[in-house]
């Protein structure tokens, strides 16, 4: 195959001619490069040029295009060219315009009415969800054999028992952390008893299920979004619906229970770990005996603060689960909607638990405060 | 370019898969201008073979060339090179999901970054209508298509780099015996008036039929024939028995008798 090539030169008449030789096709274009195309234009540029194709060795749509745009979109006045080649641009002269293109000169008002009516569906379709989950409560209290016991029991597995691992890791560096930043200013004002009161409190009040329920909305939350999306994907729910199973029995009530149960008994596992991290480093650093510690942390922290943990866990953990699904049943069929929604769900999930947080600091502020 | 060499040629290749042998010592040279059926039966490695072609498996011992030049090797650029000199379709169309109709015929030509935006909006319109589609199909998303327009789509992104070797995975598969007809009869005369050569695996016996001007029998862990339908016809073997003179291939091949 001979490259694409053009030369000037004067005819015998006078005129200028632009002489076309070798393959036009696109491999060769390819080959001849960018600044060769951008010469090519500016030569092209002057209107009054003869075209003498004679010489094209092969023509492919591309050349063709390439040549028709050179032309301005319409065959020049001279142009010498096989007829076989002429033919093409019968076909070209043709093509239609892609549809659509032009903006909206609204667009900015359409876009904000859709950003605020695609928030007023999220809050339909998760009112949706959540008055489906009752019913299907309802449904369960009737007949009680309909409980997904095996999805449960994997669910909890797999949210749970699979997750004590890194909510351990996390949790036992925290307390130290915590434990050492705070020894280093109690020592300061002499105040070392209290570090026992600061890793209580923080801990189990706060931390314990914050730090669970980030963890789990990451680990958990994403995963369910994924794999409710890839269902979607796949048609799979489509496929248990009409195999009669309702799908929000099936896929979503599960995980709802397991992260109701999963997520409570994590925040104490997770509060256990980070408070023997921050008594091993208090023990290092304020040189606090262990004996002390558990004998002072019981005084220290009214039991109420690890109910209020337990019930904040729980209602952490049904907040990811929704919004797991929520997001999870959304997915469009394509890989970018798949990978948004997770992404959502994760971010979504943080927030409302953040939410949740504030909302429990606020109504249990006088519930488990030491005398 | 004066001895031109065959588009695809399979010296001594073998397979071996999860601990079993899928090809041994396979030998397959296709000339220009062929309209190859590669056929088999299942599990027999067809489609193995044309991942093969295609460079995304490679094969245990022995080499596939295209264009006599290997499909590894050399750098990069050169591997690119080969790679946009032949279209595949893919049995599912692996359109890109994320983008429209219009985006992901032109993205092949976008990736070469030396077309301009209005030269490639002409193309990709021009590839649409070449594969019998309206022109408002341009903006729909994949996921908005039905399985013979996701085919027509396929087809047009694979034909955007000008191949002049076209590989097909089932292009039949799932689709309405009138479709099927209608998308054999686009391929033929694409290939017709494009000059392209086509290696496709089938079970279809209509589109070995409609399409095919050769057929490779794939059975033995080899290639166990090459030829014209009609020669490869008279062959006395089980596979061959079944597959061209079942109730079903007697209809499909009554020309060929």
């Amino acid at each position: 195959m001979n490259p694409a090539g053009f030369a000037l030169r004067r005819g015998e008449d006078g005129a200028d001619e632009i002489v076309l030789e070798g393959a036009w096709v696109l491999r060769a274009i390819v080959a001849a490069g960018r600044p060769w195309l951008v010469r090519l234009q500016e030569v092209a540029a002057d209107r009054n040029l003869r075209w003498n194709g004679l010489g094209i060795e092969a023509l492919d749509s591309a050349g063709a295009v390439l040549l028709w745009h050179l032309w301005g979109r319409r065959l020049p006045e001279a142009l010498l060219l096989a007829p076989g080649h002429r033919e093409l641009f019968a076909r070209i002269a043709g093509i239609p315009k892609p549809p659509g293109g032009g903006r909206e000169p609204y667009a900015w008002l359409v876009a904000l009415g859709l950003a605020s009516l695609s928030l007023a569906w999220h809050v339909r379709d998760f009112i949706v969800l959540l008055g489906q989950l009752v019913l299907d409560m309802l449904h369960l209290l009737r007949h009680p054999s309909d409980l997904p016991k095996r999805e449960i029991s994997a669910n909890i597995y797999k949210t749970g028992v699979r997750a004590m691992p890194v909510t351990a890791l996390v949790g036992f560096l925290i307390g130290v952390v915590l434990s050492y930043l705070s020894a280093l200013q109690l020592r300061q004002l002499g105040a070392d008893m209290f570090i026992v009161n600061i890793l209580g409190f923080g801990i189990i009040r706060e931390l314990g299920p914050l730090l669970v329920a980030v963890l789990v909305a990451g680990r958990s939350g994403s995963a369910m979004t994924a794999q409710l999306g890839v269902m979607r994907v796949t048609e799979e729910i489509d496929a248990l619906v009409a195999m009669g199973v309702p799908r929000s029995l099936r896929l979503v009530f599960p995980k709802v229970v397991a992260l109701a149960v999963t997520v409570p008994l994590l925040v104490v596992w997770t509060s256990g770990i980070a408070l023997a991290g921050g008594m091993v480093a208090a023990n290092f650093q304020l040189d606090i005996g262990y004996g002390f510690f558990f004998d002072a942390l019981p005084k220290a922290v009214p039991v109420a603060n690890l109910w209020i943990g337990l019930v904040k866990g729980f209602a952490f953990g049904v907040a990811i689960a929704l919004v797991a699904c929520h997001f999870g049943l959304r997915v469009l069929p394509n890989t970018e909607s798949l990978s948004f929604n997770t992404t959502a769900s994760v971010v979504t999930a943080i927030t409302f638990v953040i939410l949740i947080d504030a909302v429990f600091a606020i109504v249990t502020r006088t519930i488990g405060m030491p005398l | 370019m004066s001895s031109d060499p065959p588009v695809v040629s399979i010296r001594d290749l073998s397979t071996r898969l999860g601990g079993r042998w899928i090809h041994r010592h396979l030998d397959l040279e296709i000339k220009r201008g062929e309209r190859v059926a590669l056929v088999g039966d299942s599990g027999s490695g067809k489609t193995t073979l044309l991942r093969q072609m295609i460079g995304l498996l490679t094969p245990t011992e022995g080499e596939v060339r295209l264009f006599g030049e290997p499909l590894f090797g050399g750098g990069v650029a050169r591997e690119r090179a080969l790679r946009q000199r032949f279209g595949v379709l893919f049995q599912q169309g692996a359109l890109f999901s994320a983008f429209d109709v219009f985006a992901n015929i032109a993205f092949p030509l976008r990736e070469l970054k030396t077309l301009d935006e209005a030269v490639i909006r002409d193309l990709v319109m021009l590839k649409l209508e070449m594969v019998e589609l309206p022109a408002h199909a341009a903006h729909l998303m994949p996921a908005q298509l039905s399985g013979g327009m996701i085919k027509r789509v396929a087809l047009a992104r694979a034909l955007s780099l000008e191949p002049e070797l076209l590989l097909l995975d089932e292009p039949t598969a799932g689709l309405d015996p009138d479709l099927s007809e209608a998308f054999e009869r686009l391929i033929r005369s694409l290939c017709e008036r494009l000059g392209l050569t086509v290696v496709f695996v089938t079970h279809d016996l209509d589109t070995v039929a409609a399409l095919a001007s050769r057929v490779a029998v794939l059975a033995e862990q080899r290639i166990l024939a090459y030829g014209a339908i009609d020669e490869i016809m008279r062959i006395d073997h089980p596979f061959v028995h079944n597959f061209f003179h079942s109730t079903r291939g007697r209809h499909a091949f009554a020309a060929f008798r």
